[in-house]
């Protein structure tokens, strides 16, 4: 009876695209080889999908490339050759970790030049402090009475 | 009818606002008391009418009045009535009259309490205020009206996307618009001092509170979102570096330094130039992020080039606003009284120091984000920057400002000692040490970044807490007395604590998830059982449960451990007849602060069901942690030296307290 159920329930659902990404099926049985191939994915995009990668997307096409990824791992290639392989069957666009090229040095470089250009723009201030406080220092005086008991005045107010 | 009054009362807004943004700067500028005394007036009447209108759309939302094209396109009226309203801004239309009605909420705010304001700051603050809502209440009337007809109404509306009917993201939105539009004060205020040519000591006591309030908001807004993906999208991603987040994270970060560098304008009057430009920074970003999420320009370049109207409009206010304000500020700022300098070892140096890094880490973000977009327009090449990229260069800028943010509430004003500081933190830093060497230990290899990373967490929260305890005196004298200093301290001093904890805590959580997440994925039939770490899930079958506009498909779990039954979980797919879609709906069994997270895949044709199992591992933190940052806004916020409208002489004790 239960089982019965199971197949009514799952001929009403059969229509619903599924919401799961690595399929069991998938799934490699050397443990290993499986490691390799989840990190790889979380490295490529599904290019149907907004910025998913293969290895959270439930997308045909994620499952297709999934597969494929497995496959030539299987086959013996490196990290790095199932990657260049992938590059040159989609593009650089499969890639969510863009390589540095010329074309995305300010990509890259970007975030490094905003801290260097912000670490020398507060030196220049500390430089500028140094020889205003220097220049202060110079022209310091000495408090007048009258000057010294105000201040104490005013600090005693402050207090109360 | 209801509609139609709606849209009047819309157009009647943009009236007062024209009013609102002209009058009263004219005002400001021949000196006319009269003048500028109307902006109050014309703020609050703008805010009743966009009031008004909304409440006119929300009126049609209830009433499920499908002959009105929104409410037709996103409603139906077999929907529980909470997301019948949050279907008002689960759109676009909806969510831009949400826009504009919190955006003169704050008007009216302003217009409220800004009695202690100088006359002539206030007009020129409410006129700047009623200029963006000038441009947004345009967009809307022009571009995306909510109130448009349908001359044939059907029966029958199409609904609102199920992944959007969640009590999350019912909430979510006008959490994350209260703190996207709240920067619009700060943005107001800092366009006000450009436009008059001073800071008066008003700016600075009204600015802080009210960046501090949005950064609430935006840190709630983005937690809460964050969890809600987490648990709708089925496989326990918590972010994504998803240009949609980013859009929300950017103006945070901008938010957060705003927050550090208004302090310094505050106690020690300095940075007061770098202060109004971050201001103007954190409210471009916010439309920016309002240009990104809405103009549909995320998904593709030529998606933009298709149905240009809305983009270009948005992408016109962008220019109108920040290209105008940054103008502005190149040919104003000179002319600002630079305030005090100060020693680069003091707490002012290290906030230096800690919108260094934020506003790098700010524009990492923004490179990351747009980066494809240009690279697409200029060239026509297409390339994807992703998570990886992100987690490359997020997190290097991010380590340093760890290790810093324990010396900042140490250091004194002025002139600080990092070394006397430095021994205050031995503390902390043998915490941090020693936990390294615990999880080094625990792990037995692995990457030796995991071990740091929680050491650094653990650092963080101790640092936090320490001049808690130094000052009460905690483990030195009685604990009654202890408990007595505690409650002396000032609320703000509480506030750090607990905001530069939970930022530790945060870290925790996403350390844990990141490394000791466990994961399954099998097929199973009814009578079989999956296990994961100690707990064991026996699947015990499915049934079907009927729901006001939906049918769930759901998956009975036992839960034991140890063979001994905590619970059962019941994950099921969700499927919507009206849109003929179905979502996955995940369960979640919370154990201490981690969680066991059960999702359904596919039925396949024998008769087993594909599911995934996670054990999360400290998950719950990240969110833990947010939720402690916020009650370390709020208790700041409540400080009494902070609060809009104190008396005077609270703040100048305060300024001549010696360092805390």
């Amino acid at each position: 009876m239960r089982s019965l159920c199971l197949i009514i329930v799952l001929l009403t659902v059969a229509a619903v695209p599924c919401a799961i990404a690595v399929e069991p099926d998938e799934v490699l049985s050397d443990a290993a080889l499986e490691a390799r191939a989840r990190a790889l994915s979380k490295e490529l995009r599904c290019m149907v999908c907004q910025n998913q990668s293969i290895d959270d997307s439930e997308a045909p096409l994620a499952r297709d490339l999934r597969i494929l990824v497995r496959e030539r791992l299987q086959a013996g290639d490196s990290d790095r050759q199932v990657i260049d392989f992938l590059v040159a069957r989609y593009g650089e666009f499969v890639l969510l970790r863009p390589r540095f090229s010329w074309h995305t040095a300010v990509l890259w470089l970007g975030p490094a030049a905003m801290l260097l250009i912000g670490g020398c723009a507060v030196l220049v201030l500390v430089r500028r402090y140094r020889t205003n406080s220097a220049a202060a220092a110079n022209g310091q005086q000495e408090l007048t009475a009258a000057e010294a008991a105000r201040l104490s005045d005013i600090l005693r107010d402050g207090e109360r | 009818m209801i509609a139609e009054f709606g849209h009047y009362a819309l157009v009647l807004a943009l009236a007062l606002a024209l009013f609102e943004a002209s009058v009263p700067m004219v005002g400001a500028r021949k000196n006319d008391p009269v003048l500028m005394a109307s902006a109050g007036p014309a703020a609050l009447a703008q805010f009743c009418f966009v009031a008004t209108a909304f409440a006119a759309l929300t009126i049609c939302y209830v009433r499920s009045d499908f002959s009105v094209l929104n409410v037709f396109e996103n409603s139906h009226s077999a929907k529980p009535l909470v997301y019948k309203l949050s279907g008002l801004w689960g759109n676009h239309e909806g969510s831009m009259l949400l826009w504009v009605l919190i955006l003169s909420l704050f008007g009216a705010l302003v217009a409220l309490f800004g009695g202690n304001l100088p006359a002539r700051l206030k007009a020129t603050v409410l006129a700047v205020q009623a200029s963006i809502a000038v441009a947004f209440i345009l967009f809307i009337l022009i571009t995306s009206n909510p109130f448009l007809r349908i001359p044939e109404p059907p029966f029958e509306g199409r609904d609102l996307n199920p992944i959007l009917q969640d009590p999350g993201l019912a909430i979510h939105p006008p959490l994350l618009y209260l703190g996207y539009v709240g920067l619009s004060i700060a943005f107001s205020f800092a366009i006000a001092a450009l436009i008059d040519g001073r800071i008066v000591a008003a700016w600075a006591r009204w600015v802080r509170p009210w960046s501090l309030l949005d950064w609430l908001f935006l840190t709630l807004g983005i937690a809460m979102g964050s969890y809600w993906a987490y648990y709708t999208l089925g496989w326990g991603g918590w972010w994504f570096w998803d240009p949609v987040e980013n859009a929300s994270l950017m103006p945070w970060l901008a938010a957060t330094a705003l927050l550090h560098s208004a302090l310094v304008m505050e106690k020690r009057d300095a940075l007061k130039v770098w202060t109004i430009l971050l201001a103007i920074v954190a409210f471009s970003l916010s439309l920016i992020g309002t240009f990104l999420v809405r103009s549909g320009v995320l998904t593709s370049v030529h998606a933009f080039a298709t149905d240009p109207t809305r983009g270009v409009f948005i992408l016109a206010i962008l220019v109108l606003f920040i290209g105008g304000s940054l103008a502005l500020f190149a040919l104003r700022a000179p002319m600002l009284k630079q305030g005090g300098l100060f020693a680069p070892v003091s707490r002012e140096g290290a906030l230096v120091l800690n919108n260094l890094f934020l506003v790098s880490a700010c524009a990492t973000v923004f490179i990351g984000t747009l980066y494809p977009l240009a690279l697409e327009a200029l060239t026509g090449e297409k390339i994807s920057v992703g998570a990886p990229f992100f987690n490359a260069t997020f997190a290097p800028l991010f380590v340093p400002l760890l290790i810093a943010v324990p010396f900042g509430p140490l250091l004194a004003w002025k002139r600080g000692d990092v070394l006397g500081v430095a021994q205050r933190l031995v503390g902390a830093a043998a915490i941090g040490v020693i936990t390294v060497a615990v999880v080094f230990a625990m792990e037995g290899g692995g990457p030796i970044l995991v071990p740091f990373a929680v050491g650094l967490a653990l650092y963080v929260i101790a640092g936090a807490l320490m001049e808690i305890v130094e000052r009460t005196g905690l483990l030195k004298v009685p604990v009654a007395t202890a408990f007595a200093r505690a409650r002396g301290l000032p609320r703000s001093t509480w506030g750090a604590a607990f905001a530069h904890a939970g930022l530790g805590i945060t870290l925790l959580g996403v350390i844990g998830e990141t490394q000791w997440s466990l994961e399954r994925i099998a097929e199973l039939k009814p009578g079989q059982s999956i296990s994961i770490r100690r707990y064991d899930l026996h699947f015990d079958g499915v049934s079907t449960r009927q729901g006001p506009n939906y049918r769930d498909l759901a998956a009975h779990f036992t839960v034991r451990r140890h063979g001994e039954l905590i619970g059962v979980m019941e994950p099921a797919k969700r499927s919507f007849p009206s849109r003929g879609t179905a979502v996955t709906q995940t369960a979640l069994m919370t154990r201490g602060v981690s969680q066991l997270y059960l999702s359904l895949g596919d039925p396949n044709p024998d008769g087993s069901l594909a599911v995934r199992l996670y054990y999360k591992a400290l998950v719950l933190l990240i969110w833990l942690g947010a939720v402690v940052m916020v009650i370390g806004g709020a208790l700041s916020l409540s400080d009494r030296r902070l609060r809009v409208g104190a008396p005077r002489p609270a703040r100048s004790k305060a300024a001549l307290s010696p360092a805390e």
